[in-house]
């Protein structure tokens, strides 16, 4: 390639603190090229792209770009440039409407000076169509799904005449449908000349869109390939810095007695239309059993965990644990009686973000530390440290805010604060939503570790591979109800995704 | 441009050495001025002292000792008798006179840290101090209750409150702000309807108790003793202060206020008695309002209605300037202890040197963004 790449970072240096979370990198990106960045979380690779949309300006290093050096002081003068970013959360406002988000700080303006609404409307319109999302943009963002907004933040960045478009796991919240509706907006872009810089942690779809692949690992440039050329195995071995021979390792444990048994659990919505989000669902679930729960978004699955859990507060349970009937309104009840639940979301809540990892890993198990109600900041190390190492959490300290951690880290800190409580049955919702391979592949041997202790363990993941390949049976979900049960050779992507979609054609 | 280079090795993890050079980016090796950086509020108060020191007259001396000293006016720092004439503000009197001053201020916002601490705010303690005030006064003065009864009497009141707030805060979902403005102006009714409207003092109605002087328990509150250095309204504030710093730090309480303050609920999800928390610490910031208008009854020598009138913003402004997050979660008590001494320190510096009352206020003014600025700085670093 004779051509000048579109962006060229050289050498670019970024400490936080104690932290060098960027060393040394250089990347680059050719008009109309479909990048995928990747690593482990905590690789870097968040970092490189926030200094590249003037989020944060690195230590070291310079910016070419469109054959201009780039002296980026903030997210305007990248905004100046043609660099945009789509963040994996949405940086929309929900209260505002389609248009007035589209070209929110840009509005067009009439002869007076003020906003004028008619071509506000008349622009959003035209880029939404474009978009092929043809909706109302006099609507609050808000009422529209995850999809349609990930569209609006698209045409928004397109209305700044974005010619690098940064796009952050933007298919972590889609559904497949939705997902591949979003490849074929980001190839047509690309066709357009844009350049497109895609973060994912998604395998098949590194290897379905992107022309070139750049890896990082340990705040370090690994290597950049172009993707036709780049076997998986040496893909994985580049991120994780070892070769993964079975990424779900297998095992054989024997299911010990029946742990807990769940009747007729019911669950009604709490928005007065009765409906039922579990439909009196059944289980029984064997000490050392993995238990994979499946189901599309909004099955049930995921809402029977929180009501074992004690989560509603106008909702409780009764269920056979161990044997005896127990009740649980509250997630203390659960506690009480060794359940633990890892939730879908870490951020919002798994762990409190402003606290110390060490503080969020006690913070279940205080009670459990001493009959008085004093904290030993030495007992609270002495339990935190095995689960460290166990489950390798890389910080620097325990004493620093968890939120400064990359996401598989975090997660980690989560699953140590409810192995801490030393559970029997664990509910597992979504625990590897949003990590790294090797962090992955650590809490699957972990998941293994534990059931081969005799835990028992409730699995939720939307990643099919995962699903099957980590439970001993699946039961399947679908508008509330428990309407299949696979076993042994069953058990394929094919038949968990036809039994939850069944019965939903209507709908779909 | 190279294309697509060879892979290079990185290394496995961060490693020691690594580790050692990000500790050295943390700060300057020397230990002592490692933690001056660290503690920032420390810092302050520090520059506030010696500030003050240079910037305050010596007995018998007019204008800044610095100013003095550069224009020769400056007396020996021994004079003739050989005794020591320092600038004032290296007398003790002038630390326990502002210790004394802030003491319910800090009362106040020892009570205001917890709330802050759960992401709340009350805006209600010092119409409490005033309801606590007047109750202490009319148990003591109107009813000649012993002096253990007045001051249950005045806690019980301010607990009553704080209760009530926490009530309403995490069983009725009132917003904070709502809540305890409600109890703000509910509270200096009550203060109205204990005392009548009027000032409860000695001899202030036919039918009081005492009709001489003030009893002799509320003179001894804030008369010098210890040496001459503490008077027993000061160090009621302090242990009140340490007290709460051990709970806040060492005690699951305090740990479930960051807790509650930080993410309600992942707190709640990992079993933290969320409504608990909550009640408990609006009580006890209740109770410390309470405490205080013992105090302020104690120093004016009468039940005053209208004591306390904005003194919830002084007790606000100490927990800010410390560096507690009014967004909850982040923060501690010790702070507190630094943010009210700055705002004292500052505050007395003037005042020696007769700075007029409206400059103070826009001093204070000043210090409160300057402080908030510093700190806020600190955490996107």
């Amino acid at each position: 390639m004779s051509q000048a790449p579109l962006l060229q970072m050289r050498q670019i240096d970024k400490w936080f603190g104690g932290v060098h979370a960027v060393s040394h990198v250089d990347f680059d990106v050719r008009a109309g090229e479909i990048h995928a960045l990747i690593g482990e979380n905590g690789a870097g690779k968040s970092t490189l792209v926030r200094i590249l949309s003037g989020a944060i300006q690195a230590d070291a290093g310079e910016i070419v770009f469109d054959g201009r050096k780039l002296h980026m002081r903030g997210p305007k003068d990248a905004e100046a440039a043609g660099i945009a970013m789509i963040h994996q959360e949405l940086s929309l406002c929900p209260n505002m409407s389609v248009a007035e988000n589209i070209f929110l700080g840009s509005e067009p303006l009439g002869p007076m000076r003020t906003v004028s609404w008619r071509r506000l409307r008349a622009d959003a319109e035209s880029y939404l169509r474009h978009l092929d999302t043809p909706i109302d943009v006099t609507r609050a963002v808000e009422e529209y799904g995850i999809a349609t907004q990930q569209m609006v933040e698209v045409a928004k960045v397109l209305s700044r005449n974005a010619k690098l478009i940064v796009m952050d796991e933007p298919t972590s919240a889609l559904t497949d449908t939705e997902a591949q509706r979003l490849f074929e907006i980001i190839r047509a872009l690309k066709a357009e000349g844009v350049a497109i810089v895609y973060i994912s942690h998604k395998m098949e779809e590194i290897y379905e869109l992107a022309d070139r692949v750049t890896v990082m690992r340990d705040s370090h440039w690994i290597g950049t390939a172009e993707a036709s050329d780049l076997a998986p195995g040496q893909l994985i071995e580049w991120m994780v810095g070892r070769k993964i021979e079975t990424l779900f390792p297998k095992r054989s444990v024997e299911l010990g007695e029946e742990l807990l048994r769940v009747e007729d659990a019911v669950l009604r919505a709490n928005d007065g239309t009765d409906r039922l989000l579990v439909d009196h669902a059944s289980l029984s679930l064997r000490a050392g059993e993995i238990l994979g729960l499946g189901g599309l978004r909004g099955a049930g699955n995921s809402e029977l965990l929180g009501l074992l859990f004690g989560q509603f507060s106008h909702a409780d349970v009764e269920v056979c644990l161990r044997g005896e009937r127990v009740r649980i309104g509250r997630p203390s009840d659960a506690l009480a009686q060794r359940i633990a639940l890892l939730t879908n979301d870490r951020k919002t809540t798994g762990l409190v973000l402003s606290m110390s990892v060490l503080h969020n890993m006690t913070l279940a198990s205080l009670k459990r530390m001493g009959p008085t109600p004093l904290v030993v900041p030495r007992e609270e190390v002495r339990a935190a440290l095995p689960l460290r190492q166990r489950l390798s959490v890389k910080t620097a300290s325990l004493d620093i805010e968890v939120s400064a951690l990359s996401g598989g880290n975090q997660q980690k800190v989560a699953l140590a604060k409810w192995l801490m409580t030393e559970p029997d049955v664990l509910l597992l919702d979504e625990p590897t939503r949003g990590i790294d391979v090797g962090a992955k592949a650590e809490i699957y041997e972990l998941m293994n570790e534990l059931a081969s202790q005799g835990k028992g363990i409730l699995l939720i993941t939307s990643e099919l591979p995962e699903l099957v390949e980590m439970s001993d049976r699946i039961l399947v979900f679908h508008r509330g109800r428990i309407t299949k049960e696979l076993r042994g050779e069953e058990m394929t992507q094919q038949n968990v995704m036809a039994a939850a979609m069944s019965g939903a054609s209507s709908h779909a | 441009m190279p294309e697509d280079r060879e892979p290079q090795e990185a290394p496995e993890t961060v490693d020691g050495a690594e580790m050692e050079e990000a500790a050295r980016r943390l700060g300057p090796r020397n230990p002592v001025l490692r933690f001056l950086s660290q503690n920032r509020g420390v810092t302050a108060l520090l520059a506030v002292v010696i500030l003050g020191a240079l910037f305050t007259p010596q007995r018998g001396v007019n204008g800044p000792y610095l100013v003095n000293v550069i224009t020769g006016h400056a007396e020996p720092l021994r004079d003739s008798d050989g005794a020591w004439n320092p600038p004032r503000f290296l007398t003790t009197k002038i630390h326990s006179d502002v210790l004394y001053e802030y003491a319910e201020y800090g009362l106040l916002a020892v009570g205001m840290t917890l709330v802050i601490l759960t992401a709340g705010i009350d805006l209600s303690v010092g119409s409490v101090l005033g309801i606590a005030a007047v109750t202490f006064a009319y148990l003591l003065i109107a009813r000649g209750t012993p002096p253990a009864v007045a001051i249950a009497g005045a806690a019980g009141m301010g607990t009553l409150c704080g209760l009530i707030n926490g009530f309403l805060v995490s069983k009725l979902h009132l917003q904070p702000f709502v809540a305890t403005l409600a109890m703000m102006v509910a509270a200096r009714g009550g203060a109205k309807v204990i005392s009548g409207g009027y000032k409860i003092q000695a001899g202030g109605a036919d039918w009081y108790w005492v009709q001489g002087d003030l009893p002799e328990f509320m003179t001894w509150m804030v008369s010098p003793s210890y040496g001459g250095f503490l008077r027993p309204v000061t160090l009621l504030f302090i242990v009140s202060l340490l007290v709460m710093v051990v709970v806040v730090k060492y005690t699951r309480f305090g740990r479930y206020l960051y807790a509650v303050g930080g993410n309600e609920e992942a707190a709640r999800l990992s079993g933290v008695p969320v409504t608990g928390t909550k009640i408990l610490a609006y009580s006890l910031c209740g109770f410390f309002a309470g405490l205080a208008g013992f105090c302020n009854a104690c120093r004016t020598g009468l039940g005053n209605p209208e004591a306390g009138t904005t003194f919830e913003l002084d007790a606000i402004a100490a927990v800010v300037i410390g560096g507690t997050s009014l967004a909850g979660g982040r923060g501690a008590m010790i702070l507190t202890l630094l943010g009210a001494l700055i705002v004292g320190y500052i505050d007395k510096a003037l005042s020696v040197n007769n700075v007029d009352v409206a400059y103070r206020l826009l001093a204070k003014g000043l210090i409160i963004v300057i402080a908030v600025v510093i700190q806020s700085r600190r955490r996107t670093n």
